[in-house]
This record gives C-alpha cells, structure tokens and sequence, in this order.
C-alpha cells in the first residue's frame, strides 16, 4: 500500500474504529469494523463504499456526531475521541476545525439572507462582529457567491445552496471539511459549480477534503481513494490503482468512470494497446486513444 | 394506448402575488407510447411541477394533457382512474412506506383499486420481482430494509397498480451504482413485459444514455429539445449552456472526433464507442482481436 503520510503530517487518524447500531429488538448491526485511517494535512480524499458501507456513519464518527463503540480518533496527534464520553469543549473544537457539508442542501440552510446564513456559525463561535463581517465576505468570496451575499436563501438553486452551506463551513476557518454525498442531489452544472470549490479550497487554501461520493469521475479527482464495504476498509490507494481493478471494485457494487471501462476494453480488443495506469478525464483519455492509434499505425493517415 | 400528449401547458405557482413563477411555460410534447423517455433540464427547469401534472396531481393553468387520447381534466371526477393508470414515483419513495409489512405496502395500491386478494397477491409477487425484491423480505417490516431494498420496495408498490404509464422522478438518487442499474433495468423489463410508456426524470446524462429511447430537455420552464438520444446527445453545447451535459463517454467521443478520428453509430454507451474505435481502427488497417 502506498504510504499517504509522506504528503504531509497526519491530521485525522483513526485507530481499530468500531460502531454498531442498534434495532428495535436490541440487536446490534456492526456498521464499521477495525477501520484504521491516516489522513495527512491538505490531502484530497474520496471515499466509496455501496449503500450501507459505513461511508455516513466514518463522516459521523469523525466529525463526532457518534461515538466509536472501540477505537480511538486522534486529531493533529491529540485524542479526541474513543468510547468515553468527551467533554463539551473538545466536542466543539473538532466540529469547528473539522466541518461537515451534508447531502441535502435544503436541509441545512437556516437563514432566509444569504450571508445571515453563512454568518450563523462564527456567531455561535462567538467571534467579533468586525470579523465575522471579513469572515463571512471571504467565505462567499471563496466560494463565488459574493453577488446573492443580499439575496434571499430561498430563491437559490441545489448547487448555489450546497456553495452557501460550503460558506457557512469556511467561515468558521476548519482545516477539514467532509462532503457528504454534497453533490448527489444537484445538477450537472451544480455539481460541476461543487466539485470546482472543492478543488479550488483543497489546492489553493490547503483544507484537507473527505469526499464521500457515488461519482467514480468525482472520486478519480482526488489524490486518495478510500472503498469500503461492509463496514471494512476494502481498497485504499490512488485513484490510478483503485480504478485499475474494475472487477474487484463491480464485486463491491461499484463501478469505474467509463473513460477507464472505455481503455480496458479496447486494451482487450485491438492488439497492442496500452493501458495506461492512470485514470483520465474525458480530454486527456481522447488524446490518449490517438495517439496509441497512431503509435499503432491504425490512426487516418492525411 | 398509454401515449401522453401535452399541448400548450402552462403552471404558474403563487398567481398574482410578488412571488408568482411560471414554472411550466406553454410546453407542448408527446411522451410516445411504450417508450422509455427521459426528462432532463437543470434545478427549477420544472421537471417535477410538469411530472406532477401527468396524473392530475397539479392542473395545469391552461393547456391540455391527453392520456391515451382522452384530456385527463375533461371529467375531474374520473382523475382517481387516471391515477391508477398514470403511476408515479415520487423523489425519495421509501419515506412514503408506512405498512407493518413490505407485502402490505405493495398491495396497498392495488386493494384501493379493489382488486381481488387472489389478484393482489399476484400483483404483489409480479412487481416485487419487477423492482428487485426479494421474496424473502416480503414479511419484513420495511423499516428492517436498507436504503435500496426500500426504494425498489416503494417502486414495487406503484407498479402493483400495473400502469400503462409511469412515472418516476429521480428513482435512482443516491444509491450506489450497482443499486442504480438494479432499479433502471427493473424499469425497463417494467416497460417491456407490459408495454408501458415510461418516463424518467434524472441528474445522470450515464444512466440516460443507457436506459432511455427518447430525451426530452427542459430550461426555464420551456421545452428546449426532444428527440432520440442520439439525436439530443449530439447537440453537447447547448446541453452545456442550459447546465446539463452529456455522458463522459460521448465528452471522449467528441474530442476523439475533434482530434480526426471518425466515429459511426452510437457513441453513447461506453460498448458502442469501444465498437465505433475498434471499427475505425479496423478501417485504417488494423486488425480486431
């Protein structure tokens, strides 16, 4: 397995993490099993998992909505969470430093003006007014959205509410934010508008990214990808290498972004075609195929 | 005949208030008989205001809606029948089960219809098997069954009703990808074995590709294409402009033909672009494994 920590010193690490939720009856399910993760500062990480992997309940733990029934978080090398009951105050310290974007972006708007509802959380931080004023225009800044700052919170699309939530994270300054599923309900400029502010908060602000997602092209886009199933770590690596194993990853009711289905079967079908080890958006794999066609003397010849 | 034929619809929501939208704009479009179409457009296009104006849920403000020829409002009082035969399948189904068991569920519809038990149960084992559930878990409570089970066992439930038409917006939302195909082939054996006319709203340009004849696009309450999905998907720009897009594998076709290489057929599925490469390699000289 690849070592993820040469990127940049851990900032969330999780250790033997267990969680199991109970039914009615009193019977136990295991939702997450044994899973130890180490994720370095500004790292960019995806993670896939079928329904029911434990994708939700890893977002809740970390973000400590739930608490592991074994296992310990450690967040920057402190321990912040395991199986006792933590205090308030580091409770609230990871919630802020380790933000949370959820699937539904009507849920989790609570003001009717756009930069009431991304002032909502350094308010509650208790910061300054004076700040949270620079605060809540960097965050609309960060995030495109500076010209609905007077407009109503009502009158926005999916992916403008989903951006206005992302606002409301970054005012409150977290070095991590974990995606949900943010993209699943929104179209496909809306997703294109979520996907371009991850990129964009990951590489130019250095905010570690937990993407928790069921695009195979939005997962390739990370520098990690994390499949779980059944509760269990299944695959971590490179999306290169998670992607490369398209039998494996079907086996756990996954897929693979269909530029990479589309280089297997042809490097299956024409002689001597290479595939390549690297996954590839939509230009780059249409370059790609030329210039094997050309290599192989099966490209038009002008 | 279930073909529904929309002329001139128009729904404005909160009419002469400073609020008032025009969420459907004087569309007119035929959803063909027995066909599977999908409906696209980007959030507030009025994809869900007009699905909910297929079964008489919402009236439009003018304009007709033909089911099978007849206008569905021509006798308010008969609109109950028109919602037997126009199913639809609202966002997020599995939180409207309510039954003490997935097979009550199901039946609940075709009960309503008045149906006889003989003729409910098998309507019960029939769109179970159409929706992909198991035998097994027609006992349980549905709230025993995880996020998929229940969505194909809230699907099984309007299939029950055995429609000529249905309806469904957004049936694959959320569930992994071996959920999502488990769904839209159940629709489409749906729509084969009872020759149902299916309509289909969806985010996923994928999942339309590969599971639709026909693609109808709504921007801003309008009508802006229809056609075939060959046809729709060829026109990759202004899918773009309206906030849509198309398929990642048709992206790559699009720029393999921009950089010279002639694709024929369909480029819309990742086996129809494999076949259209390897053909075009065949052409230039080379030899298919």
């Amino acid at each position: 397995m690849t070592d993820h920590t040469v990127n940049g010193a851990p900032f969330i690490e999780t250790r033997h993490l267990s969680y199991s939720y109970e039914d009615a009856d009193g019977n136990r399910h295991p939702a997450l099993r044994d899973v130890s993760l180490t994720i370095p500062k500004g790292q960019f990480l995806a993670v896939l998992g079928h329904n029911g992997s434990g994708k939700s309940t890893l977002a809740k733990l970390l973000n400590m909505i739930l608490l592991p029934d074994d296992g310990e978080i450690y967040v920057d090398g402190e321990l912040v969470s395991s199986s006792s009951e933590p205090d308030d105050a580091t409770v609230f310290s990871v919630r802020r430093r380790i933000g949370m974007v959820h699937q539904n972006p009507d849920n989790q708007i609570v003001a009717s003006v756009v930069e009431e509802d991304v002032a909502f959380g350094p308010e509650n931080l208790g910061i300054p007014s004076a700040q949270i004023r620079e605060r809540v225009d960097a965050a609309l800044a960060a995030v495109g959205m500076t010209e609905y700052a007077l407009g109503s919170t009502s009158h926005l699309s999916g992916g403008q509410k989903q951006r206005v939530a992302i606002a409301g994270i970054i005012a409150m300054t977290p070095e991590c934010i974990i995606f949900d599923e943010s993209t699943s309900m929104l179209d496909p400029s809306g997703r294109r508008d979520v996907m371009d502010t991850i990129k964009y908060l990951n590489r130019e602000r250095g905010i570690t990214i937990i993407h928790i997602t069921h695009d195979m092209s939005e997962a390739a886009m990370a520098d990690r990808v994390v499949v779980l199933s059944d509760g269990e770590v299944f695959l971590d690596g490179e999306p290169s290498v998670i992607f490369s194993k398209p039998d494996e990853l079907r086996s756990v009711a996954l897929d693979v972004p269909q530029s990479t289905s589309l280089l297997h079967e042809l490097g299956g079908r024409i002689a001597g075609f290479r595939v390549p080890d690297r996954t590839m958006d939509a230009k780059s794999c249409a370059s790609y195929i030329k210039s094997e066609l050309e290599r192989l003397g099966l490209a038009k010849r002008d | 005949m279930s073909e529904i034929k929309l002329e001139n619809v128009t729904y404005t929501y909160g009419a002469k208030t400073p609020f008032e939208k025009r969420a459907v704009d004087g569309i007119s479009l035929t959803f063909e008989d027995g066909k599977i179409t999908g409906l696209i457009g980007h959030t507030g296009s009025g994809k869900s205001t007009l699905v909910q104006m297929l079964n008489g849920l919402l009236k439009p403000d003018s304009g007709h809606i033909y089911l099978g020829g007849a206008d569905i409002w021509a006798e308010p009082k008969k609109l109950r029948l028109v919602r037997f035969r126009v199913g639809l399948v609202m966002q997020y189904p599995e939180y409207q089960l309510f039954d003490e068991t997935v097979r009550a569920d199901i039946a609940f519809g075709p009960k309503n219809m008045g149906l006889s038990p003989e003729e409910i149960d098998e309507r019960v084992i029939e769109s179970a098997r159409f929706a992909g559930v198991d035998e097994k878990l027609l006992d349980k409570s549905p709230f025993e069954l995880s996020g998929g089970q229940k969505r194909r066992a809230a699907i099984a439930g309007v299939m029950a009703m055995r429609p000529e038409a249905l309806v469904l917006d957004e049936p694959a939302a959320g569930l992994d990808p071996a959920g999502r195909d488990a769904i839209l082939s159940g629709i489409r054996t749906y729509s084969e074995k009872t020759g149902a006319t299916v309509i289909i709203v969806s985010h996923s340009m994928e999942d339309m590709a590969v599971y639709c004849d026909d693609i109808a696009v709504l921007a801003d309450g309008k009508l802006k294409m229809k056609g075939t999905r060959e046809e729709v998907f060829r026109r990759r720009d202004e899918l773009l402009a309206v906030g849509l897009g198309v398929p990642m594998i048709t992206d790559i076709a699009c720029e393999l033909m921009t950089l010279g290489v002639a694709l024929g057929g369909d480029i819309y599925t990742v086996g129809g672009v494999a076949d259209a490469i390897c053909d075009s390699a065949a052409a230039n000289g080379g030899e298919n494994r």
